[in-house]
């Protein structure tokens, strides 16, 4: 690790003004970007720490009846708290291990958009907006590939809000040495239709397998769940080939529905 | 009635009370006055030409005590090698140079170039980022066959080829062993690959070299199983210090499975840039160094071919296995693939003509040396899983083949074609045990539970032997070691009764502190508590081998055994003389001397006092003080063996395969803490299970290193694995060593893979639902799947 300022704002004001300053870097929970640090393949001249802030921790129901979640909110946090959206609880509850979970946060997570991390999966898939300091973002919109975002220099996310589903899963299938996901599919259905997000999979990141949500909008039933995907353009690495991760996705895509609730 | 002391108690292990409190004292707990820390500038490369090394603005920054290369070392020897194998044709094998640092070039990713020595670890990372290397990267060769073939780019230039050694063994059994091949009513061939595995213990290596100008004393702390062996090959072969000169100190030590055994360049170089900085020097390994430089372990390709007569009995085995020896030779890596593979092909069968070929290759990967088993496992595997196949393929229950075949109870001593004897062994009654705790009779039932919830399930069986308690060395010096395998044991009795037990074998997990005080105990009738086990300090321990190969209790148990016997001896004499009785008429028993037949009686702690206030004492005959050494060689391996099971469901939808359950039916001879025994068996299973489901050390066509951290490289967790059925009552007692005891360290990691892998075949198989005979581990969903297609 290579030295660094440290500085803990309590407001989202003074985080923004102090992301301003030359090579300023957000830290969430730090399990993503303190270990990257440590092996020297980061090297931020000042970490502003976004866990005094105390507007950008915990969870609550908006007007529309979304659940709106900090973004500085801890995946424990999530897994306790998000009852009325079980679905999203049980994702948060299966990320890394307490250490991480007591640790990492959801801001965090989706801000690096890891193409195996399981958050991007829940918030495409179900349709949530990213707000942050400046905006809101829709999730259709935030996710640009592998590692990448909407997001700008110095934006933080503050919030997202998950418009509440009927009917939910995620299916997370580990891969064996990180228990990440190799590949994990989030079914979530609302009353205007099916959403299904999908990590772990493709070379860009985290999408939406839209002929399933097309056919699962019109029957529910995991017998609906098309043919898998090509494997072009999906992940083959030591854990797993393209054409195995493409059989994934619909085999994780028909567990979903038949244990969505 | 279970015994609450002595041999054969189950007491909770003494030392765990430190190691879980916070308590140890570990490499890395140890800080020298003054020291300094080293970095290693390692190759991100895996063969390359160093064409110049400039480290000018690298000194020169904050904190930098001095920066060595390759060429400081010149004139100073290398890592040396301790077995020297003979080739088919008579032929020593090739052995290359290994310099403490690279010279000319680098051989593997993690190959190190340079060492910075500065105030601080940070400093040293700093400056080692301000060297520059001019590097002229060279084809990598690491595919064992590739690297054979003619014109492959050579790892070692001054080598003839990358070959180390072609072995033949038993090479005047090779025709006959063909021609058996030739008249066989069946032939199972199988080819298979022994994944390369990283050992992990939970402690990464660390030194620390200590040097002092007043009195031109070395001293290095070490992460070691063997702190003697250290000194010997450092101190005699790399820097020429002579032993009385230098002290090495393996404090507590996290774990080794093999991978501390080996003197390593990070030892020597500590010791060294001690004294050359007239400083402290301490070296920690990250985990990420740990993949690219501690010895790494199996990696053979392997074909095997099992011949059987028209009434199923095994006539012949051929094998040839390519070995990957990594770019150089690590400090025992040519026994693994030989003589610790070859020996075992006979397996606990009959089969009267066995030849082994081993190819030994060098490639541009981590050196591969002894891990956990040791060439036993890569014998165990390919025989197990020829003889299933041979099964499946006749069409015969794979249990009653390999019972048919089995070594008789009458046939021991039992000379195998493949140069070992084997004491004792019952393998149909480990067998009749496992069929036991394993609930055999009851798995069509489990299977079609699993089958009506969509899971296919498999049962896998197989058998194993080894050879532990290494090792006869005038047997094993005929066949190229350069070191003895006795071990020693010096027994220090105090004032007051109480005593040391001063051992070679050093504990780094296997519970030394808590087994060696019972048999103490057992011998003389006093409580455990009165007996303290030193070891790891060559300062204060005789000269042992170290742990490894099983050999803790059969070969350090048996030398502490004989040095207490000394002392019994002279005890008696001293109560004989108290007692004014014959010594012949002295009885030791419950810590108290007895003449037999009388009430008369002294007990243990007055003979001691006497021994060391010697006012009424045979001082005419002899000595005062109560101290004992024993070396002890054994006469003969010891032959563990056992039967295990494993059943698996598979999911044929993503191929996950889950154990469900497993058994293990072990002959470890006599057992003196059936507690231990059992948690060395637990512990070799998950390592056993974790190569065959889940671990697999990867390198890419250029020789990267694809599985260098956590999240590629998957060690098994407590969730993977089921809860185990481990029995160990089924007893056949060593018969030449005092305590009966054959070893258990080595057994779960050796009989546990081809259990698991003939399991999910098994589930894939039966019933004609695939075609799949075999699968290379470890067995990941993916690799299952793929098979299915
Ligand atoms: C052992 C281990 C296992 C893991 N397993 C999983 C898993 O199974 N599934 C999974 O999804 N993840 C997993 N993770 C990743 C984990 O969820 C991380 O917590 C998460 O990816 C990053 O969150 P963080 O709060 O720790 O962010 P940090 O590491 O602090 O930061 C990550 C990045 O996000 C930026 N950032 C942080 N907070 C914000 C914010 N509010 N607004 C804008 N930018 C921000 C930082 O600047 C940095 O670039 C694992 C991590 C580890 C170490």
């Amino acid at each position: 690790m290579y030295n660094f300022e440290f500085e803990k704002p309590s407001t989202i004001a003074d985080a923004v003004a102090a992301l301003q300053g030359d090579e300023a870097q957000a830290l969430g929970g730090g399990q993503t970007l303190l270990p990257t640090m440590k092996q020297r393949l980061a090297s931020p001249a000042t970490l502003v720490s976004l866990s005094g802030i105390s507007e950008i921790k915990g969870i609550c129901t908006g007007d529309d009846g979304a659940l709106c979640i900090g973004g500085a909110t801890t995946h424990a946090e999530v897994a306790a708290g998000a009852g009325a959206y079980p679905a999203l609880a049980d994702t948060a509850a299966h990320i890394g291990d307490p250490a991480v979970r007591n640790r990492g946060t959801i801001g965090g997570s989706l801000a690096n958009n890891d193409p195996s991390a399981c958050y991007p999966a829940a918030a495409l898939g179900s349709g949530a907006t990213i707000v942050t300091n400046a905006r809101s973002i829709a999730a259709d919109d935030y996710f640009q590939g592998m590692f990448d975002t909407a997001l700008d220099e110095g934006e933080i996310i503050t919030e997202v809000r998950f418009p509440v589903p009927e009917k939910a899963n995620y299916q997370k299938f580990v891969q064996p040495a990180s228990r990440f996901a190799l590949v994990g599919v989030f079914v979530a259905k609302y009353a205007d239709g099916v959403r299904v997000a999908v990590t772990g999979a493709s070379e860009n990141g985290v999408f939406r397998w839209t002929e399933a949500e097309a056919a699962l909008s019109a029957n529910f039933d995991a017998s609906a769940v098309p043919d898998a995907p090509a494997a072009d353009g999906m992940i083959a690495d030591l854990h797993g080939s393209s054409a195995y991760r493409a059989h994934l996705i619909k085999v994780l895509t028909a567990r979903a529905v038949e244990a969505a609730a | 009635m279970p015994k609450d002391h002595g041999i054969g108690a189950a007491p909770k292990r003494r030392e765990d009370v430190r190691f879980l409190t916070g308590a140890g004292n570990y490499t890395d707990d140890i800080n020298v006055r003054g020291q300094a820390y080293v970095y290693f500038l390692r190759s991100d490369v895996a063969h390359g030409r160093i064409n110049g090394i400039d480290t000018g603005a690298a000194a020169a920054m904050p904190g930098v005590v001095r920066i060595f290369t390759g060429a400081d070392f010149e004139g100073v020897g290398g890592m040396p090698c301790g077995w020297q194998v003979t080739d088919r044709h008579g032929e020593v094998m090739q052995e290359p140079a290994h310099p403490i640092l690279a010279q000319g070039k680098v051989r593997h990713v993690g190959d190190p170039i340079a060492a910075i020595v500065a105030d601080t670890l940070e400093q040293a990372r700093d400056a080692a980022e301000a060297i520059e290397v001019d590097m002229e990267e060279l084809p990598a060769v690491i595919d064992m066959k590739a690297a054979l073939a003619d014109g492959s780019t050579k790892v070692h230039d001054d080598l003839t080829s990358n070959l180390c050694y072609d072995w033949g063994f038993v090479e005047e059994n090779r025709d006959a062993v063909d021609q058996a091949i030739k008249d066989a009513a069946h032939v199972t061939t199988l080819e298979l690959v022994n994944n390369r595995l990283v050992a992990n213990p939970m402690e990464p290596r660390v030194a620390v070299g200590d040097y002092n100008r007043g009195t031109d004393d070395s001293t290095l702390y070490t992460t070691s199983q063997n702190p003697h062996v250290i000194r010997l090959l450092m101190g005699a072969f790399v820097l020429g210090i002579p032993e009385h000169k230098l002290r090495v100190v393996a404090p507590d030590v996290g774990g080794g499975f093999g991978t501390k055994i080996f003197h390593y360049a990070e030892e020597a170089f500590c010791t060294f840039a001690a004294k050359a900085c007239n400083r402290p020097v301490k070296w920690t390994a990250s985990r990420t160094e740990a993949f690219m430089s501690d010895a790494h372990g199996r990696d053979h390709v392997t074909k095997i071919e099992l011949a059987l007569d028209a009434d199923n009995n095994f006539t012949a085995v051929r094998t040839e296995t390519h070995a990957n020896m990594g770019a150089y030779l690590s400090t025992f890596a040519p026994s693994v693939p030989t003589w610790l593979h070859g020996t075992l092909m006979a397996g606990n069968y009959r089969t009267p003509l066995i030849y082994v070929n081993v190819k030994a290759v060098f490639t541009n990967t981590v050196p591969v040396d002894a891990y956990r088993g040791a060439g036993r496992p890569e014998a165990t595997f390919q025989l197990e899983r020829v003889i299933d196949k041979a099964a499946r393929e006749l069409g015969v229950d794979p249990i009653a083949l390999r019972r048919q075949n089995f070594i008789q109870p009458d046939q021991f001593p039992y000379a195998t074609p493949v140069a070992v004897e084997y004491d004792t062994g019952d393998y149909d009654a480990t067998m009749n045990k496992l069929e036991e705790i394993a609930d055999l009779s009851g798995f069509a039932a489990r299977r079609a539970a699993s089958e009506a919830k969509g899971k296919w399930r498999g049962l896998g069986v197989n058998c194993y032997i080894e050879a532990c308690g290494i090792a006869p060395s005038n047997l094993v010096g005929q066949l190229g070691a350069r070191a003895g395998l006795y071990e020693s044991a010096t027994v220090r009795v105090n004032a007051t009764g109480g005593l040391v037990v001063m051992t070679g074998s050093h504990s780094h997990g296997q519970g030394h502190e808590t087994t060696f005080p019972q048999v103490i105990a057992e011998m003389i009738g006093i409580d455990e508590s009165m007996v303290e086990i030193v070891h790891g300090d060559t300062a204060n321990t005789p000269m042992g081998m170290g742990t490894y190969g099983s050999r803790s209790i059969a070969v350090g148990g048996s030398a502490m055994v004989r040095a207490a016997e000394k002392i019994i001896n002279k005890t008696k004499k001293i109560a004989a003389h108290l007692l004014e009785a014959s010594e012949a008429d002295i009885e030791l028993k419950d810590g108290n001397f007895t003449v037999a037949g009388t009430d008369k009686s002294v007990d243990w702690g007055s003979v001691c006092l006497a021994a060391y206030v010697p006012h009424n004492y045979p001082l005419e005959d002899i000595e005062p003080g109560l101290e004992e050494t024993a070396f002890y060689d054994p006469a003969n391996f010891t032959y563990p063996a056992g039967a295990y099971s494993c059943e698996v469901e598979v999911d044929p939808e993503t191929g996950k395969v889950t154990i469900e359950r497993f058994a293990a039916a072990d002959d470890f001879g006599n057992v003196i803490n059936p507690m231990i025994v059992e948690g060395q068996v637990h512990g070799g299973l998950a390592q056993g299970i974790g190569q065959a489901l889940l671990e697999n050390c990867a390198y890419d066509e250029t020789g990267q290193l694809l599985s260098a951290s956590y999240m590629d490289y998957a060690m098994p967790r407590a969730d993977d694995l089921p809860f185990y059925s481990v029995d160990h009552s089924c007893q056949t007692p060593c018969t030449h060593n005092p305590l009966g005891v054959k070893g258990c360290g080595e057994a779960g990691a050796i009989g546990s893979p081809p259990a698991v892998v003939n399991a999910v075949i098994d589930a894939l198989h039966s019933g004609g639902k695939t075609g799949v005979l075999h699968i290379d581990m470890p067995l990941s969903p993916d690799r299952v799947w793929a098979a299915m297609q």
